[in-house]
């Protein structure tokens, strides 16, 4: 788990862009959206594009979203939960 | 009047004719960011933007460096008329190639010339007219005609000029005209052209 958290919080970095983050900087309990990390709506598509192109994990319910990319923390159980063996 | 104008070509930041930033030897990537890093601009979402827009925010940070036209102007009195030569090829292209695996969503929101008309209005609260316009090169005719007209009713300032990128090649000429300020030039045709052609720059 903290591999992967550790993993997430590069590709986070590298694909939103947040190059003024390092990895060390997001706490793996921080929220990601408005008063965390403040990422938004255009973040999230990234976020689900990021989970399939890393995890080959698509999202088939949008609903589930904000619980998903709540935290890196969230994020990586998810992926452990539904990663295709 | 022009009360300031600032030149973002060959590495170098002019404002007013001095240079205020230069950095040879680096790619236009890296030049912006240690360009944004140098004025001490607390604005994270730079980041994200792609080079057109970050261009387009650094040149405006320039022309209203420690000052806020909010305190002179209403939101609606400030307009923003601007210039290029490219559009957003430049990330058009970049957005192409995402496609190739998984299209970019953060990508996708920057195929557009004008998102960096609104990346400047967001950040200094800026509501009045806008415009862009697409021309095989900076015409100051079309700028001073175009401008006047915004300005004849009751905008009293605008920040207008010319944002091009292309690959690792770029050029901005951004300046802040007021209608009531005393200033460089007068906003005429002959004065934007000898602006924009400026190449003597004091360091």
């Amino acid at each position: 788990m903290e591999q992967l958290m550790g993993n997430l919080k590069r590709q986070i970095i590298e694909a939103l862009n947040l190059k003024h983050l390092k990895p060390e900087d997001i706490g793996d309990d921080q929220p990601l959206f408005v008063e965390g990390l403040g990422l938004d709506s255009i973040d999230a598509l990234e976020l689900i594009v990021l989970l399939q192109q890393h995890y080959s994990i698509k999202i088939e319910n949008p609903q589930e979203g904000p619980k998903i990319f709540r935290s890196v923390k969230t994020i990586a159980e998810y992926i452990t939960a539904h990663k295709p063996a | 009047m022009i009360t300031h104008y600032c030149i973002i070509r060959d590495q170098n930041i002019v404002l007013d004719g001095k240079v205020i930033f230069s950095e040879k030897n680096s790619d236009l990537d890296a030049f912006l960011l240690n360009a944004y890093a140098s004025l001490k601009v607390d604005y994270p979402k730079f980041y994200k933007m792609d080079n057109l827009s970050k261009l387009g925010f650094l040149a405006a940070e320039m022309l209203l460096k420690d000052r806020s036209l909010l305190n002179d102007y209403a939101p609606e009195q400030v307009a923003l008329v601007l210039s290029n030569a490219h559009s957003s090829t430049d990330t058009d292209r970049r957005y192409t190639l995402s496609s190739r695996t998984a299209p970019s969503p953060a990508l996708f929101v920057y195929t557009l010339p004008n998102i960096v008309a609104g990346e400047i209005c967001i950040r200094h609260k800026i509501k009045g007219e806008n415009a862009f316009f697409v021309a095989p090169a900076f015409d100051p005719a079309l700028m001073a005609d175009y401008t006047d007209m915004v300005m004849a009713g009751d905008t009293g300032a605008s920040i207008g000029g010319w944002v091009d990128v292309l690959g690792g090649h770029y050029d901005v000429f951004l300046y802040l005209h007021e209608k009531n300020k005393a200033g460089l030039a007068e906003h005429t045709t002959g004065q934007l052209k000898e602006l924009y052609n400026t190449t003597l720059w004091n360091s």
